[in-house]
């Protein structure tokens, strides 16, 4: 088969349409992170160590207890406290928020590698866990084309879909939404109104964890249902990119989000319908890679960073 | 006579000093504690790791082969850090000198030692310095943040490594890797313990140090660099312009990651394969940052972290994860992120000393 | 006004704060300061800059607690922990730089901090409504649904005072309020304080302007160096003696500039374009001369184009269309470096985030911009020796203080930091220099050093362009006067040609040759 044979191939096949939504699912819910902690002026490249510890506690609670629910609910207790960590630093030391996300992302990858031994027994990755429930929507599955993407799928994509929709409704429809996004662009406005900026930014922050661990969690416990230390490898940067390219906007990082998606998906289709030698497929993995630093490159400034995101809010 | 400034300046050396001095003390004692937490002596682990790194020549042998590159990707983090970016991606920048110098020293076999080794130095540092400068382009270009385009970069570098080596490059069986260098791109050892070499790479990587300390305080180009890096605005209007420092800045913190990834290549492997930079590059984050970016100072933060490293290998056998210098690492740099609390607790420890001492004086009076 | 008599009619008073001492880890901001507004009068507060005005409205509002004193506000003691706690005592504050969330809309930073709802969900259609109102009432004239990034420096002020109405604020205050207008805006924003007055608002007004406070004020409060110099009766005082309590000695109010003889043209701008940040045209057909010894002032009101000249001439901002000569050469487009390089320097707007780099010691950012010439570079290596000497010569002669070439430029006041950047700028013997806003934010003392300085140039037959927001100071200093509306010019005249009423008109968009109709008339 040629690639261009490949790819349309591709193109006209259901399952490159859900491997699509599958591979943007992380990056929807650590991308709404990351545009939860900026909006409010916060910025959190640590979105990778969140979503890697996420999964990692999820993991370690499903290993104890087999039930993947508590496993879900305690991976986003995780990702708060690591959340919180930079929160703490950022708004009450006026940290340095670039590096004190790198020092978390080291802490989640030191915490993963040093209790991994301990716990599973081995290291690199864990044995198969029970995985979030799918949901089959009988009905919706015999419809063609349209049942073979959305018949089945893990419950972690109508999670997603709740998440979109709630942070949407939050960030635009509420008094809180408006508080954020002026807490983001001009803080000192904000408090002299009496607006909580410190409280509105911890709120941010918090929620970016939350919604990291639930990316990181898709990967370990919605997708393949074992968690392995190289997890997210690098889903966390291009949920950053997702975000950016999303313009601020949970509605926005979705649709970026599915842009890499389909990139990922695209690579997976053309790998499994050509018959490829291992070091082409090797190479193929550049892909997403390559794609999320032309976005980066191309899109910056067409699209607007919240004024403060990334300033430490002092007063005098 | 030294003026008021001077005596200030004087006082925010010792806090440089103090600072990281502080978070690294704070955060071997914190890693003590998880070490209590999952059963195990932190003292015994502790006194293993000291013996890990200093114990023997062996040893010794190893901690010197570690720092060489851990010293370079410092400086090319330090010296970044310094003219203003976040240059996150010395991994994939080392990877980059390490396949541009076995590249080339392949190639040199029938020319000899005098001219081989230093193209293939070069080769390195051109080939590091080629990467940052994607990032240092874009950054210049479009504004796009280098600590996502680094990243990017890293992970590119990575599986480039990967394909070279099972492609192109690929030579036995067994784990996929290159072919060896050319013997007259080798660096010599500079001492032999036993099984383990001393690599004679750590002279060039402190030269290094040197040069780059020499750059930064004393040429027009470390003036800029500097300007660049405190105030853009103001460094535009002086006439320096912005985007060529961004690039420069980046291909020199990158040819000093390229020049790690080459070193290691040259003098302890020999050829590459899959991941052979083991995360020197992201511990040069850790290392500038409590060298406080300063290139003599991440001299001694190089040494401690390949230190650390060394000995934590050892840690395994008495049931410690290795990983705990992660950990460590991780905790130190959260601190100096954070550095206003150890500066408040530095405060309020020399405001309770001054408190006591007056004390005393007031009681031997008395007396 | 003794002590005894507000405490005895404290009833009489919307604010009355006593004994007031605030501290900054280095100043001491306010000194046993007792101040005090009846009700329903326009209260001045007036001093140089760095008085202690605005420290002292700070913690009125509750953005600061006082180190010590008590605060009365409407007959009650009061403890703001914040500024939410002074917005429920009934006071409101339009600061100096405005408050505003640029992306949001009018109606949304009207409501910010106390919003409509309507169950969980924010009220947009209500609160478009509440501001609609408010706006009708006072004549307070705003879009709405515009952001406000979009809309004029003058409409912003008047959603400031919206905002706090819409608060149920009592008493007002208004941090320097007139710095960003034309002298009609200025009267129109006089008749809005005016018809708050008769609503029964108390205004607390601070300035550094007197002609103006004695035009709106009842009462007029002195401050200087942190302390109350005396309070009085407008109708009491006059200009000369509010001078004299504001500085504590009597002040030249204008300077002596000597007649010179002009040389030849040197500078050359015509038919110029320059584009924001924005990328929307700022400058827009701008032509002028500068001669030898000359000084062209640029009069017009913030945000006109002025700040995009400045730096489109220096080389900071690329000059889309049109020619820019010096001495008979084409230089547009040139690199800031080559631009100076010919002897053109430039005092920038903005001395904290483009004069200088406040991490580097003094004698570093003396030399910026010539940091890799000889004698202070030689090979890429920098001559300690050259540089240090240079500038200790530097500092003695424009009197930098402390004296010291080793201290960080970022710990100089702001005075001595603006010396630092004119010793840097003028120090150099430039042939054409570009000055914005040279004096903003400095005390007397500072301002008649600085205008010395751009006079002994001029003598010395440097060309200066000189860019300022304060119409006083054009006057004072300039030759010629060229007026600047939305980055056209409005026209050019000699110094003296005009009043000011008619430069207020050209600020406001009125075209010389308009003026010169009208005056016919």
């Amino acid at each position: 088969m040629t690639w261009i044979q490949a790819i349309f191939t591709a193109l006209a096949s259901p399952l490159f349409y859900k491997l699509t939504i599958l591979s943007a699912l992380p990056l929807v819910f650590a991308g709404i992170g990351g545009v939860f902690s900026e909006i409010t002026g916060v910025t959190n490249i640590a979105l990778e160590g969140i979503m890697k510890l996420g999964g990692f506690v999820a993991a370690v609670f499903i290993f104890y207890t087999g039930n993947p629910w508590i496993g879900l609910l305690m991976g986003m207790i995780g990702g708060l406290v690591l959340a919180f960590l930079h929160a703490y630093v950022s708004i009450e030391w006026s940290a340095n928020q670039i590096v004190s996300a790198t020092a978390l992302i080291l802490i989640a990858q030191g915490t993963v590698g040093f209790l991994m031994k301990p716990i599973f027994g081995q290291e690199g990755q864990t044995d198969f866990l029970t995985k979030i429930p799918m949901i089959k929507i009988e009905p919706l599955k015999k419809v063609p084309f349209i049942g073979e993407i959305f018949g089945e799928l893990s419950a972690f994509f109508y999670i997603a879909i709740g998440v979109i929709i709630f942070s949407w409704f939050l960030l635009y429809k509420t008094p809180l939404g408006l508080r954020m996004r002026a807490v983001g662009e001009n803080p000192q406005a904000a408090d002299t109104l009496g607006v909580n900026v410190k409280g509105i930014r911890y709120f941010g922050v918090l929620m970016s964890g939350v919604l990291a661990a639930l990316g990181g969690m898709y990967i370990a416990i919605g997708d393949i249902g074992q968690f392995q230390e190289l997890m997210p490898a690098g889903k966390g940067f291009i949920a950053l990119a997702a975000m950016i390219l999303g313009n601020w906007n949970p509605v926005g990082t979705m649709w970026a989000a599915l842009l890499f998606g389909a990139a990922d998906a695209m690579n997976i289709q053309l790998q499994t319908l050509m018959e490829l030698p291992s070091e082409t497929k090797a190479l193929l993995n550049l892909l997403p890679f390559v794609l999320t630093i032309v976005v980066v490159g191309g899109f910056i400034g067409k699209t607007r960073a919240p004024a403060a995101s990334g300033v430490p809010y002092e007063k005098e | 006579m030294a003026s008021k400034s001077e005596v200030t300046n004087m006082r925010s050396k010792w806090m440089s000093f103090l600072v990281p001095a502080l978070a690294v003390l704070v955060s071997l004692l914190i890693g003590a504690i998880i070490i209590l937490a999952i059963g195990q002596n932190p003292i015994k682990a502790y006194g293993v790791m000291l013996k890990g790194a200093f114990g023997s020549r062996v040893a010794w042998a190893d901690n010197i082969t570690k720092m060489t590159s851990l010293l370079l990707t410092g400086l090319a983090v330090g010296f970044g850090f310094r003219a203003g970016v976040f240059n996150i991606g010395a991994e994939g920048q080392m990877a980059m000198g390490g396949i541009f110098a076995m590249i080339i020293g392949l190639n040199l076999g029938n020319v000899p030692p005098v001219i081989a080794i230093p193209l293939t130095i070069l080769a390195g540092m051109l080939g590091g310095a080629f990467w940052a400068s994607i990032a240092g382009w874009l950054k210049a270009q479009t504004g796009a943040h280098e600590v996502i385009t680094t990243i990017m970069l890293n992970w590119i570098a990575y599986h480039l490594t990967n394909y070279l080596v099972s492609g192109p490059f690929t030579v036995g069986i067994g784990i996929p890797k290159s072919p060896e260098i050319a013997k007259s791109a080798q660096l010599p050892p500079l001492l032999t313990a036993q099984a383990s070499t001393v690599p004679s790479g750590i002279i060039i990587a402190i030269a290094a140090a040197i040069v780059i300390y020499i750059l930064l305080e004393k040429t027009t180009l470390g003036y800029e660099a500097k300007a660049v890096g405190f105030n853009p605005y103001a460094a535009e209007y002086g006439g320096i312009s912005i985007s060529k420092n961004i690039v420069l800045t980046m291909a020199i913190s990158g040819a000093l990651a390229g020049l790690a990834g080459a070193l290691e290549v040259m003098c302890v492997h020999h050829r590459i394969f899959g991941a052979f930079t083991s995360d020197r590059g992201f511990d040069g984050i850790t290392i500038a940052l409590i060298g406080q970016n300063n290139p003599i100072g991440i001299i001694f933060s190089a040494f401690l972290i390949s230190s650390l490293r060394a000995g934590s290998n050892s840690m395994q056998t008495v049931g410690v994860p290795d990983d705990i210098i992660v950990i460590v690492q991780g905790i130190i740099i959260f601190f100096v992120a954070a550095d206003r609390i150890i500066k408040t607790w530095i405060i309020k420890a020399s405001k309770l000393g001054k408190n006591k001492s007056s004390q005393t004086i007031k009681g031997g009076e008395e007396a | 006004m003794s002590e005894e008599n507000i405490q005895e009619t404290l009833k009489d008073y919307a604010v009355y704060m006593k004994n007031i001492t605030k501290v900054f880890p280095k100043v001491v901001a306010n000194d046993n300061v007792n101040f005090a507004v009846k009700k329903g009068e326009i209260h001045a507060l007036i001093g140089e800059n760095g008085a202690g005005k605005t420290t002292l409205m700070n913690q009125l509002y509750g953005l600061y607690k006082p180190t010590s004193g008590e605060i009365y506000v409407f007959d009650k003691k009061v403890d703001f922990k914040g500024p939410s706690d002074a917005i429920k005592a009934g006071i409101g504050m339009v600061h100096q730089h405005f408050m505003l969330v640029d992306n949001l809309t009018v109606a949304e930073n009207v409501v910010l901090g106390s919003e409509p709802k309507k169950g969980i969900l924010f009220d947009l259609k209500f609160a478009k409504k509440e501001v609609k109102e408010l706006s009708e009432r006072y004549g307070l004239k705003v879009d709405v649904d515009a952001k406000i990034e979009d809309i004029p420096v003058g409409m912003q002020q008047r959603v400031e005072i919206i905002k706090t109405l819409y608060r149920g604020a009592d008493i007002l205050i208004l941090d320097e309020p007139t710095a960003v207008l034309t002298p009609q805006e200025t009267n129109e924003l006089f008749e809005i304080l005016r018809a708050l007055k008769n609503d029964g608002k108390t205004i607390i007004f601070i300035s550094h302007k007197l002609k103006e406070v004695l035009e709106i004020s009842d009462t007029i409060t002195v401050m200087r160096l942190g302390k109350v110099t005396g309070t009085v009766k407008t109708s009491e005082t006059n200009e000369k003696e509010l001078a004299n309590m504001m500085v504590g000695r009597n002040v030249v109010l204008s300077i002596e500039r000597p007649p010179t003889t002009l040389g030849k043209s040197i500078v050359k701008v015509e038919n110029i374009w320059v584009k924001d940040n924005r990328k929307l045209d700022a400058v827009k057909d701008l032509s002028f001369e500068i001669k030898e010894g000359e000084i062209l002032g640029i009069a017009g009101v913030a945000g006109n184009g002025q700040t995009e000249l400045a730096e489109a001439l220096s080389g900071l901002r690329k000059i889309e269309s049109g020619s820019y000569m010096f001495n008979g050469k084409e230089i547009t487009n040139l690199s800031v470096r080559e631009i100076r390089e010919l002897g053109i320097s430039h005092i920038p707007e903005d001395r904290q985030r483009r004069g200088l780099i406040p991490e580097f010691p003094v004698y570093f950012n003396l030399i910026l911009s010539q940091h890799y010439k000889e004698p202070f570079a030689n090979r890429g290596f920098l001559n300690f020796d050259e540089i240090k000497k240079y500038s200790h010569s530097l500092v003695k002669k424009f009197d930098v203080r402390p004296p010291d070439i080793y201290n960080l430029a970022g710990n100089l006041s702001g005075g001595n930091q603006q010396k630092v950047i004119l010793a840097r700028e003028i120090g150099s013997s430039p042939k054409f220099i570009i000055v914005s806003q040279p004096t903003r934010g400095l005390d007397v003392g500072a301002i008649e050093y600085v205008h010395k300085e751009l006079i002994n140039l001029r003598l010395n037959k440097g060309a200066v362009l000189l860019i300022s927001m304060e119409l006083e100071e054009i006057l004072s200093l300039s030759d010629r006067i060229l007026v600047m509306y939305e980055g056209r010019s409005m026209g050019e005249f000699e110094n003296g040609e005009l009043t000011i009423e008619e430069i207020g008109l050209m600020m406001a968009g009125k075209r010389i040759e308009e003026i010169k109709v009208l005056e016919k008339v």
